[in-house]
């Protein structure tokens, strides 16, 4: 009993002493607070600047849901197209793979060109870099039925669909979520990559105006408070993961994870 | 005419994609066996002589290159629709109960798949009523992961017989069980069969277990495989454990042995 606790705190616990460390090193070697501020100083600016700080993030986040939420509906159907469909496969998935290098910083200002800077830029930012782990997990998922049970179904007449639908999209999910938790952190990235590289408003550009202002304070405030939110969802999607795929974690699936 | 007739099959050998290979290396060539209604046979051979290969061209899954197959009066073409299949991989899935895996056929076969939904009581009736069979009474709820292996396999033996299949394709279904556990499971199989009667092919590199299950036991050649021995077993059914260590089939297992290592070695 007493393990479990201790089990679930210590994170916390190492938050709270990482965060006296911080304090204790800033004050003890008098660093200068535009170079690095100390820990109280930068929770205090969350609170001196709290109107700023929540209407940034809540854009920031009302972006990245947008964006995330595009992303897993295509990129779960784009995943099955290529899970199930060599030809599709062979054809798409070389080019997503060299989509997918290509630094997302270039492509703001592209989009700046052709929608202009806003909530928009930053959601469509969130979806180009949370895409790709979705659709190849969901791929994975599919292309890896196990060939002695397509056979035991096929033998009982059993059309592709079928297949797809008993087996393929239920043995997916625990890899669908594995890329959901994954995707919903690289989604926070983009938002405010978005935010940072066009001026788009949202933590990001709240941050931007913060440094040209020499307000480092401030800039340690949003990094926190950025942590916290991509912290918070991904926390959520565990908690998704863990209800509907349990099941999983006591097979012996191997889970394919793919970042932006 | 015979239940199931495979005439001089030829059939080149395929990658895991399914793609003949180019070089167009045979796994099987002249390949022909004849079985009856309600027979139990029995393939074995040196490994990687086409075995398996040989079950799927029966059912469809794959198509011979040459010769011709006809299962109940009808040439092969498509897959069959009415086979049950096992595996020495139990391949249950983990997300369903025991029980929910033994129905998982009723999804699929017709007419079945129709009433499924509205008669699912019935169903589950069913399913727990063949597991009884199988010594896993009580376990329909359980989830395939909390099961033994040896009980994931009669698990499996009850998914390839739910509905009522006419020919059931066994691949080294105990391959992978301790000596003991094996055992039971041919008692299992054979207390099956003779409730069913229904035909039955069975794949495996146990002497023993080919002899103690079958009606005829086939011997196929090393690649590319071909039937070339076969040998009916004269024991009555049901057969005990024992009748395995009487003299004539002491023999015959030893006979069955050597023609096998004659294959092994022939080229």
């Amino acid at each position: 009993m007493k393990n479990i606790w201790l089990e679930r705190l210590s994170p916390w616990i190492l938050t709270i002493v990482l965060i006296i460390l911080w304090e204790l090193i800033v004050k003890g070697f008098g660093i200068a607070r535009i170079v690095m501020p100390s820990a109280s100083e930068s929770f205090y600016a969350i609170w001196e600047f709290r109107d700023g700080l929540l209407n940034s993030s809540l854009t920031t986040l009302y972006a990245t849901i947008i964006g995330f939420g595009i992303a897993v509906v295509f990129g779960v159907l784009m995943g099955v197209a290529i899970g199930i469909s060599r030809p599709v496969y062979v054809t798409v998935y070389p080019l997503m793979v060299a989509f997918n290098a290509i630094p997302k910083v270039v492509v703001v200002p592209i989009l700046v060109l052709w929608i202009g800077a806003g909530l928009q830029t930053s959601a469509v930012t969130a979806f180009i870099l949370c895409f790709f782990p979705i659709v190849v997990n969901m791929a994975v998922g599919l292309a890896t039925i196990e060939p002695e049970l397509k056979d035991v179904l096929r033998a009982l007449g059993a059309k592709e669909r079928d297949i797809v639908i008993k087996v393929g999209i239920p043995r997916s999910l625990p890899y669908l979520f594995a890329s959901l938790k994954i995707a919903i952190t690289l989604a926070f990235v983009g938002a405010v990559i978005a935010e940072t590289v066009a001026g788009a408003e949202g933590i990001g550009n709240l941050m931007l105006v913060a440094s040209s202002n020499f307000n480092t304070p401030l800039m340690f405030a949003g990094i926190i408070v950025i942590a916290a939110m991509a912290t918070g969802m991904y926390g959520i999607f565990a908690m998704l993961d863990s209800r509907f795929t349990g099941w999983a974690t006591r097979g012996s699936m191997n889970f394919a994870t793919a970042g932006g | 005419m015979a239940f199931i007739e495979i005439e001089d099959v030829d059939l080149v050998y395929r990658n895991s994609f399914g793609h003949e290979v180019s070089d167009g290396t045979l796994a099987l060539s002249g390949t022909n066996l004849t079985m009856e209604r309600g027979e139990f046979i029995a393939l074995v051979g040196p490994s990687g002589c086409g075995k398996s290969t040989l079950l799927k061209v029966v059912s469809g899954l794959i198509r011979a290159n040459k010769g011709k197959v006809t299962v109940a009066g009808e040439t092969v073409t498509d897959p069959l629709k009415i086979v049950g299949m096992a595996f020495q991989n139990a391949s249950l899935l983990p997300w369903r109960s025991t029980r929910e895996n033994v129905l998982l056929p009723m999804e699929i076969v017709e007419p079945h798949r129709q009433r499924f939904r509205s008669e699912k009581a019935h169903y589950e009736e069913l399913a727990d009523k063949l597991l009884a069979t199988v010594g896993l009474e009580g376990f329909g709820d359980r989830a395939p992961w909390q099961l033994s292996g040896g009980m994931q396999q009669r698990a499996q033996l009850c998914r390839a017989l739910v509905h009522e299949p006419d020919l059931l394709l066994l691949d080294e279904p105990f391959g992978a069980l301790d000596a003991f556990t094996r055992e039971e499971l041919w008692d299992v199989l054979q207390a099956l069969y003779n409730d069913r009667k229904c035909t039955v092919m069975l794949v495996t590199h146990d002497l023993r277990e080919a002899v103690y299950l079958a009606d005829t036991v086939y011997v196929m050649s090393a690649r590319p495989g071909k039937v070339i021995l076969d040998k009916k077993i004269d024991m009555p059914r049901p057969r005990k454990l024992e009748d395995l260590y009487s003299r004539d089939i002491a023999d015959l297992i030893q006979e069955l042995r050597h023609h096998i290592n004659v294959a092994r070695t022939d080229d």
